[in-house]
């Protein structure tokens, strides 16, 4: 959502001419959002299946209401909440289940970080393997909901403070508190198994 | 004014986004220049808030978009008999 190619488009232009009948623009103005949408959706829902019914809803409720969007608020933030609201709602009918509530009062008292004597960098192409992958999807579903939300909107998603209290209906200065407990958890978490990561073998280059 | 790690920690994320006041980055700084503790926290936190925005973290799952823009499809196809 920071990428610059998006903002370059002029999305009140999409917006109008969509409402005015070019509904097929429709699939591109929605493009750059299907992955925030559906991971936010899977950060309520919790599986893929719910999560992709509530994307698929959430984008078809976006359309029908596209009239009303205003322009105060960026798309990409309302469409957002619409995908929340769409979550919220269905998790609330599903009254039996779940005993865990998505708005638990913010627990008192900081959390500590893992304490290393120092950090040597684990490098962007160690997502490639599948161990390290996993070991980050682990440790961001199993944050506290009202920390991953935040931190998914934030840090994954790169939505700016504002966006994420708008989105998620709180203000500005929980977002800053819950991300800052969100990113302690997963440092605490993961530091550690970092450290006992094995290095991936040095690949074969025939000229070396 | 030296403060003790553990004040650091509280400070380290808005330390990451740049949105500390001036003396309070310095103060937070000063200690990151001489704390290798702090130092190691703030780099590992960092380095896994990267790590876990890289897009091949998260994917969505096989066939996604394709349902979900024919699902559109149909729905503009109904908008349009209406
Ligand atoms: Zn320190």
């Amino acid at each position: 959502m920071t990428v610059s190619p998006f903002e370059a488009r002029d999305e009140s232009k999409m917006i109008a001419s969509i409402v005015a009948g070019n509904t097929d623009l429709y699939h591109e103005l929605i493009r750059p959002y299907e992955r925030s949408v559906f991971m936010m959706a899977l950060s309520y829902m919790k599986n893929e299946a719910d999560a992709e019914d509530v994307a698929q809803e959430a984008f078809l409720k976006a359309f029908r209401n596209l009239a009303d969007f205003r322009a105060e608020a960026k798309f990409s933030t309302w469409l957002i909440s619409i995908a929340l609201n769409e979550a919220r709602g269905r998790l609330r009918r599903r009254s039996t289940a779940r005993t865990q509530s998505l708005d638990v009062p913010e627990e008192q008292g900081g959390v500590s970080p893992a304490l290393l004597r120092d950090w040597r960098e684990i490098p962007s192409e160690s997502v490639e393997r599948l161990e390290v992958r996993h070991m980050l999807q682990r440790a961001v579903g199993t944050l506290p909901d009202i920390y991953r939300n935040v931190f998914l909107l934030r840090d994954v998603e790169g939505l700016n403070g504002a966006e994420a209290a708008q989105a998620l209906g709180i203000t500005i200065a929980n977002v800053k508190v819950r991300l800052h407990r969100a990113r302690t958890l997963l440092q605490k978490d993961l530091a550690p198994r970092f450290k006992r990561l094995e290095p991936q073998k040095k690949r074969w280059l025939p000229w070396s | 004014m030296v403060i003790a790690c553990k004040h650091v920690w509280d400070y380290l994320s808005e330390y990451i986004d740049g949105t500390l006041s001036v003396e309070t980055r310095e103060l937070v700084q000063r200690h990151l220049d001489h704390c290798g503790i702090c130092s190691a926290i703030l780099d590992s936190t960092r380095n896994i808030i990267i790590l876990t925005a890289d897009e091949r973290v998260f994917e969505l799952p096989v066939g996604f978009s394709e349902r979900l823009h024919a699902k559109l499809d149909l729905e503009f196809a109904r908008a349009q008999d209406r």
